[in-house]
């Protein structure tokens, strides 16, 4: 096996006049820029959700507070939710496939680069159509129209006859738009690692990142057409007299929930799972050993995906299906729970007897695996579907689920951010400023949702703009509201640091963490063919076999 | 074969380093371990807890739950241990060696080992629960029982008790359950409008209200008291306000209450004056009061109001201050609720509060 | 200067991917089915459930002539494709003007099945669950037909101002790849609707 060294000469872009950079970023279609957007308009939407979870928090913060009306707060908690999802969760994840997957395939860019770019606006579009219901639109009490149905918009509360004007139509037509986009995005992911794989970069020889994108993928495909096709058949109630979620017509409120769900349950691991491919491949670097078990990681990915789609009445376990329903979902929920387990020990495996280096993006890892461990634990005390007839609906569930986002897979997002950040730029940020994002956060993160999970358990429903005192909700709601101010000067630092960094931060090399795939052989930030020569490789860690010749890993896989 | 097991599962343990290390763990491990308080004292309470039960469906539900609570809770200790000790003994130092450690790809007993225990333990999990599935959700009513019809509404409780001829409105009345010879309430479950939810942690779990749908819940309250609720999906503006009572009475009370909602009104002609007033102005298009012209169904009974402990479905406590604020600018208790501001003079007003608190 | 070590082989001939064309466009029809199966779904759920109006039996005629032209329009669209991979321009160009001819036979036969439903047996949208559910998936079924047709077109008159050529038999085989999705939808909707519905 040869190898050459090429040299490649460092690009020195002239300064170009801010009209014409702006404009090469708007039309751009390389899968590097678009990834870069992509993020950076989660952060803004990151920024402005967690303004909106502020705004419930204080509100919440005292029974009876008065600190915005309960228009207001049912607008809020419906834009946060939206929002995080449609509009922060999806475009980061689908912003880190981008720019990492044709690299980390040794390809040139995605398989359909102006499909790729018209996915983005669209994305882009439907986040900016539903601000615009806060301004536009007929709007009820003088607050503007954002929507207030909840994330969910269950039937028939969302018909014309219980909401009044515009507001559901916000809601209903910047998801449809977005929803294009992401399916866009997902033909993208599936048809360039599918097609688009350098020479000797067999399925199995494929970086997790790569396997767990494709099967994302995949699932976007099947399950964002659902909530497509339930919106379309809500506009179709609202604006055509249609009745498929009329009950006075005959229809039925469960059929949405249905519909919603078969959408809703897989879509949170079409998030999950980008989350666990940023944690297969930070883990194995900064632990200096491969990823302990890649043949089963693949395995679980994949059966999870499928089961996923089998899962979805566990949020139906109130609306009073027979006991044999019930019992499938029990069933299902808690068999998917077995691949999704296996993981976190495969991950500890391969920190296992290795060098465990703490660089940021790894504290940020050991964080998420503390923290899925729990919101696991709890997803099954949720499964068991008895226990859920209390806990449904309640703040255990909410404590539940921001567990799982932002326990999670927002501290994979974090690691994934400490950790590519000098690839995407071409410098290293400031490790000291990055752990101290991650100690605040974290401290933040545990007052917050460790404390939320108590009033669910002593009866506080969820989307209620305040609560009676004297049942004992006062103190843990208190504590809750504390932990958000931790949270909001953490990412006031990371945001911090990331901007300075990108300006001043030390040049960072091609591979500053010394490690094993190929987006760390080409330049940082890489060029815009991103590699001089399309690469062959024999193995999972091509890098590896080239630093160490004498035990390259073909010979063990 | 389990000796050599054994030996192999040892060997993956390093010991500590140091001293230091071991007590990091030691600490690590107190400061998680699970806090074991629950509630012991079974009774009404000022906070819906939904481990202080008193009911046959919340007791079996909170049976399982320690049951899911202990195993859970086993999982995450074992893990929580194994992921601190490997962030303790593995850490790189940098006086140490520069080599790479021994490149792992994995190990398929270990593999199959870490499936086969979730797999069991997911089996025994799904068998506890379908069990209380069954004995909960397919339990059959005995004679008897007494069935009571809630009807949701944005954003109060209707409730009727069709055997009993009685309409009443978010304090349900249900007579107290011997354990021997238990006497259940079963209420069946509908709406008027948009999705709610029925939620009384300590006599049941949750189950919805859905237009178009029949579902039902059944309770066997053994503690006579007041127990708290409220709904529990979201359902608009003032799902928050929609707060709900059950009054567990002991026979005697029991009696007494249905005997006392059967009567229909009686005014005295001291209040005449605000009932007229009532009668002739949009009042009777949602209220109704037995006996009398007013038979609106779009708000609450308001035959026996007075014998209610709250108004506004709990938002406010049902006193004189409370009425006439409510009837004169409901924004002020329940913003986005739909009574409106009845605009009565300040004299009319005191006149229909007076008529209103003689509907005892 | 920036320098990337890489690993150099002679590329293997072996390493053949597939064409990311047809893998786009299974995708697509993943995703459309997708949207399909919950139409259908509803569809299905709603048999016999609304509270008024028409019946399936009372109204829907079976709509076999427009069948049989769609379903033939896929047979006549493998032939064109066929005719454009050994370059028999002449042939491709008839065929596919078949088809489409086929394909328009179809939308203007809905359209008048449903201007008979609407005008002469009062049923709408707005009807019942029936009406709602009826005219929503054959509605979008429709809606497919017309992207395709327009497609079709679109490709039509390249080819007459001579720009599709030999080599863009991949490119017409990945368009004609959603015109048959498009057609097994219809045999889809076809037994739901005027088979099992009625």
């Amino acid at each position: 096996m040869s190898s050459e060294t090429i040299a490649l000469a460092g690009v020195h872009e002239p300064s170009r006049p801010v009209g014409v950079l702006l404009h090469s970023w708007v039309t751009t279609v390389d899968h590097k820029r678009l990834g870069i957007l992509y993020i950076l308009y989660a952060i803004l939407f990151l920024v402005i959700g967690g303004i909106e979870a502020t705004v419930m928090r204080i509100q919440l913060i005292v029974p009876h507070n008065h600190f915005v009306s309960p228009q207001v707060f049912n607008q809020m908690f419906t834009m946060h939710g939206t929002t995080m999802i449609f509009f922060v969760a999806m475009p980061i994840l689908f912003g880190f496939g981008n720019f990492l997957i044709p690299l980390m395939i040794g390809a040139r860019d995605m398989a359909f680069p102006r499909l790729n770019a018209f996915s983005f606006w669209l994305t882009a579009f439907g986040g900016i159509l539903l601000y615009f219901s806060f301004v536009g639109g007929y709007g009820l009490y003088g607050v503007g129209a954002a929507p207030d149905v909840g994330w969910f918009a269950y039937a028939p509360l969302t018909a014309k006859t219980f909401s009044l004007g515009h507001s559901t139509d916000f809601w209903t037509f910047s998801l449809l738009v977005s929803g294009f986009g992401s399916i866009g995005a997902a033909v993208n992911f599936v048809a360039t690692i599918l097609c688009l794989r350098c020479p000797g970069m067999t399925l199995s020889k494929m970086p997790l990142l790569a396997w767990l994108n494709l099967v994302m993928g995949g699932l976007v495909l099947l399950v964002i057409s659902p909530l497509t096709a339930a919106q379309v058949m809500l506009a179709l109630d609202r604006f055509l007299g249609a009745h498929f979620f009329d009950t006075q017509a005959g229809g039925s409120a469960v059929l949405w929930m249905h519909f919603f769900w078969i959408f809703g349950h897989p879509e949170v691991y079409v998030l999950v799972i980008p989350g666990f491919a940023f944690a297969s491949e930070i883990i194995p670097v900064f632990s200096r050993k491969p990823i302990f078990g890649y043949p089963i990681m693949v395995g679980a990915t994949v059966a999870i995906g499928f089961v996923s789609m089998s899962v979805w009445a566990h949020h139906m376990f109130t609306v009073g299906m027979s006991s044999y329903g019930n019992t499938f979902f029990a069933l299902t929920t808690m068999v998917i729970a077995i691949p999704t387990g296996i993981k976190i020990f495969n991950w500890l495996g391969t920190m296992w007897g290795g060098r465990l280096i703490f660089k940021t993006p790894m504290l940020f890892c050991i964080g998420f695996l503390f923290q899925f461990l729990i919101a696991g634990l709890t997803g099954i005390m949720l499964s068991a579907a008895p226990f859920n007839w209390q806990l449904s609906a309640s703040y255990f569930v909410v404590a539940h689920f921001h567990y799982v986002i932002v326990g999670a897979i927002l501290f994979t997002i974090f690691a994934a951010f400490y950790y590519w950040f000098p690839k995407m730029s071409g410098r290293l940020y400031n490790e000291k400023l990055g752990k101290l994002h991650f100690w605040l956060f974290v401290i933040g993160f545990h007052l917050t949702f460790d404390f939320m999970h108590i009033p669910g358990l002593l009866g506080m429903p969820r989307r209620i703009y305040t609560y009676e005192p004297g049942r004992g909700w006062e103190i843990w709601n208190l504590i809750v509201t504390i932990g958000v101010v931790f949270q909001a000067v953490a990412i006031l630092i990371f945001v911090g640091n990331l901007l300075y960094s990108m300006f001043k931060g030390v040049p960072a090399g091609n591979d500053p963490w010394d490690a094993w795939t190929l987006e760390w052989s080409t330049s940082s930030p890489p060029p815009e063919y991103n590699f001089a020569m399309i690469p062959v490789v024999n193995s999972r860690r091509p890098l590896w076999d080239i630093k160490h010749p004498e035990d390259p890993d073909w010979q063990y896989e | 074969m389990t000796w050599r097991l054994f030996e192999k599962v040892r060997k993956l343990f390093p010991p500590l380093r140091s001293s230091r290390h071991r007590g990091l763990l030691l600490l690590a491990a107190t400061l998680f371990s699970l806090p074991t308080s629950f509630a012991f004292a079974q009774g009404p309470s000022a906070v819906p807890d939904i481990f202080n039960t008193v009911s046959t469906p919340a007791d079996a539900i909170r049976r399982l739950s320690f049951f899911v609570l202990v195993i859970t809770g086993l999982i995450f200790v074992v893990v929580f241990s194994l992921l601190v000790y490997a962030v303790i003994r593995f850490r790189h130092h940098s006086t140490g060696d520069d080599r790479e450690p021994p490149q792992v790809y994995g190990s398929n007993q270990m593999e199959l080992a870490w499936t086969v225990v979730p797999v069991l333990i997911v089996l025994v999990l799904f068998f506890a629960t379908a069990r209380v599935i069954q004995s909960v959700q397919d339990a059959i009513p005995p004679a008897n029982t007494l069935n009571v019809t809630a009807i949701g509404h944005q954003f109060w409780w209707e409730f009727r008790y069709p055997a009993l001829g009685i309409v009443t409105a978010n304090e349900l009345h249900v007579p107290v359950s011997d354990r021997a010879h238990p006497t259940p309430t079963f209420v069946k479950l509908l709406s008027a409008d948009t999705d709610h939810s029925f939620w009384v942690p300590q006599l049941a779990g949750k189950t919805d209200l859905i237009p178009n749908r029949i579902n039902s819940i059944w309770i066997d309250p053994h503690a006579t008291g007041m127990y708290l609720g409220q709904c529990a999906q979201y359902c608009g503006t003032q799902h928050a306000k929609m707060l709900l009572r059950v009054y567990v009475d002991s026979p005697e009370q029991f009696g007494a209450w249905v005997a006392a909602q059967k009567q229909s009104a009686h005014a005295p002609d001291s209040v005449a004056a605000g009932r007229q007033i009532f009668e002739t102005t949009a009042c009777i298009n949602c209220h109704a009061v037995s006996g009398t012209v007013a038979n609106g169904r779009f708000g609450p009974d308001l035959t026996h109001l007075m014998s209610r402990d709250t108004i506004a479905s709990g938002a406010a406590s049902n006193t004189h201050e409370n009425l006439k604020l409510w009837i004169h600018d409901p924004e002020a208790i329940k913003p986005g609720s739909f009574m409106p501001a009845m605009n009565l003079s300040a004299h009319d007003l005191e006149a229909v509060t007076a008529y209103l608190e003689s509907l005892k | 200067m920036s320098t990337a070590v890489i690993s150099h082989e002679p590329i293997d001939s072996q390493w053949s991917l597939p064409y990311k064309g047809h893998v786009g466009m299974l995708c697509l029809i993943v995703a459309e089915s997708a949207i399909f199966t919950i139409f259908v779904v509803a569809y299905l759920f709603y048999i016999g459930k609304s509270l008024s109006g028409p019946t399936p039996r009372q109204v829907l005629e079976l709509p076999i002539f427009a069948s049989i032209c769609l379903l033939s329009s896929s047979l006549t669209i493998h032939v064109a494709v066929a005719a454009l991979r050994k370059a028999n321009f002449g042939a491709f160009r008839l065929w596919w003007f078949l088809t489409l001819v086929l394909g328009s036979i179809f939308l203007v036969s809905t359209a008048r099945e449903w201007r008979h439903l609407i005008y002469d047996k009062g049923l709408t949208i707005t009807t019942n669950l029936f009406g709602t559910t009826y005219y929503s998936l054959v509605g979008l079924h429709a809606f497919h037909v017309t992207v395709g047709l327009i497609g079709l077109l679109t490709i039509l008159l390249l080819t007459l101002f001579r720009r599709v050529q030999q080599e863009h038999a991949k490119n017409v085989d990945t368009f004609a790849m959603y015109w048959h999705f498009v057609d097994v939808v219809w045999i889809v909707v076809f037994t739901v609707v005027y088979i099992i519905g009625r």
